[in-house]
């Protein structure tokens, strides 16, 4: 069993207003040294070593996968990692 | 033969309701559609309804675009069936790729639910074709991820090709850019709009008839066609 991870973030152009609530809160705990703080979503995605041919294979279909699905590449960006 | 307009429920639709009785009031017959189903049952036109489809899981908008129905609305919509998105209906039809650019959370942090006034920007589409350009309706917005995002280069093609449907006329209230509240795609069939036509057809239960006029414009457009 591979197990990939998927990060997605926001773009950088693009406001997130929970990363600024989030900074707003550091603050008010006394965490005066946090200038910004972005949000992002991390996947952990399952994949059976039979169903995959080879590494090369894996991140092809791990990457149509994020565009598809687990990013909506309009607004976001993804990093895929372990494929 | 009497017009049949179609309206999806999804797993956390709110409004399907809604949009039927502002179907059925503008002189169609509503015909219910279940995302769980294939097949369009020869409906003249859809509209995808507000809520929370799926829970939003994801992304608002990005499970409902993968539901059974779709792979038969999406192919329809691309050969020219007008459908009309509301609220979460237009994060579908962001989602689907049927329109361009994405809802994200509003700039405020907060769900706003309230009445708005909007302009319509463009009234030759199927779904606006009753309203005058720069008439303004009195509408409720109701959505906490509202806020109308594209790149620059996708909002000067909207504006420059009149794809901008409608704007927010009474001050911005989610920050979307350029004070988007609709879009509509080259062809004028597809139409997303974030505030809330169906829920503006009854002095009653809203605050006036000003959305009767996107149910009404349907009508027409397709008797026309």
């Amino acid at each position: 069993m591979a197990k990939i991870v998927v990060d997605v973030m926001l773009k950088p152009e693009i406001r997130d207003p929970q990363g600024e609530a989030i900074a707003g809160a550091c603050h008010r705990l006394g965490f005066a040294e946090v200038r910004a703080v972005r949000q992002g979503k991390r996947f952990e995605v399952e994949v059976a070593d039979a169903d995959v041919a080879d590494a090369d294979a894996l991140a092809i279909r791990m990457t149509e996968l994020s565009a598809e699905l687990l990013a909506n590449p309009v607004i976001e960006e993804f990093t895929i990692h372990g494929a | 033969m009497t017009t049949r307009v179609g309206i999806v429920t999804f797993p956390g639709s709110l409004d399907d309701v809604d949009a039927s009785r502002a179907v059925a009031r503008a002189g169609a017959t509503p015909v219910p559609l279940w995302h769980g189903d294939r097949g369009l049952r020869g409906v003249d036109a859809v509209v995808l309804p507000g809520g929370f489809s799926y829970g939003d899981y994801l992304r608002c908008g990005a499970i409902a675009r993968f539901a059974p129905v779709m792979a038969d609305l999406i192919p329809a919509a691309t050969d020219g069936l007008p459908v009309l998105g509301i609220c979460n209906g237009f994060q579908i039809l962001c989602e689907a790729h049927l329109l361009p650019g994405a809802l994200t959370r509003n700039a405020g942090r907060r769900f706003v639910n309230r009445e708005v006034r909007i302009r319509i920007e463009n009234g030759q589409t199927s779904w606006t074709a009753g309203y005058q350009p720069g008439h303004e309706i009195t509408v409720v917005l109701k959505s906490g991820e509202g806020r109308y995002v594209a790149d620059q280069r996708t909002l000067d093609e909207l504006e420059a090709s009149g794809r901008v449907l409608a704007r927010y006329a009474s001050g911005n209230p989610n920050g979307s850019a350029r004070d988007i509240a609709g879009v509509t795609n080259p062809a004028g069939t597809v139409v997303g709009l974030m505030p809330h036509p169906e829920h503006a057809i009854d002095a009653l239960t809203g605050p006036g008839t000003d959305g009767l006029g996107f149910f009404a414009s349907i009508l027409s457009a397709l008797a026309d066609a």
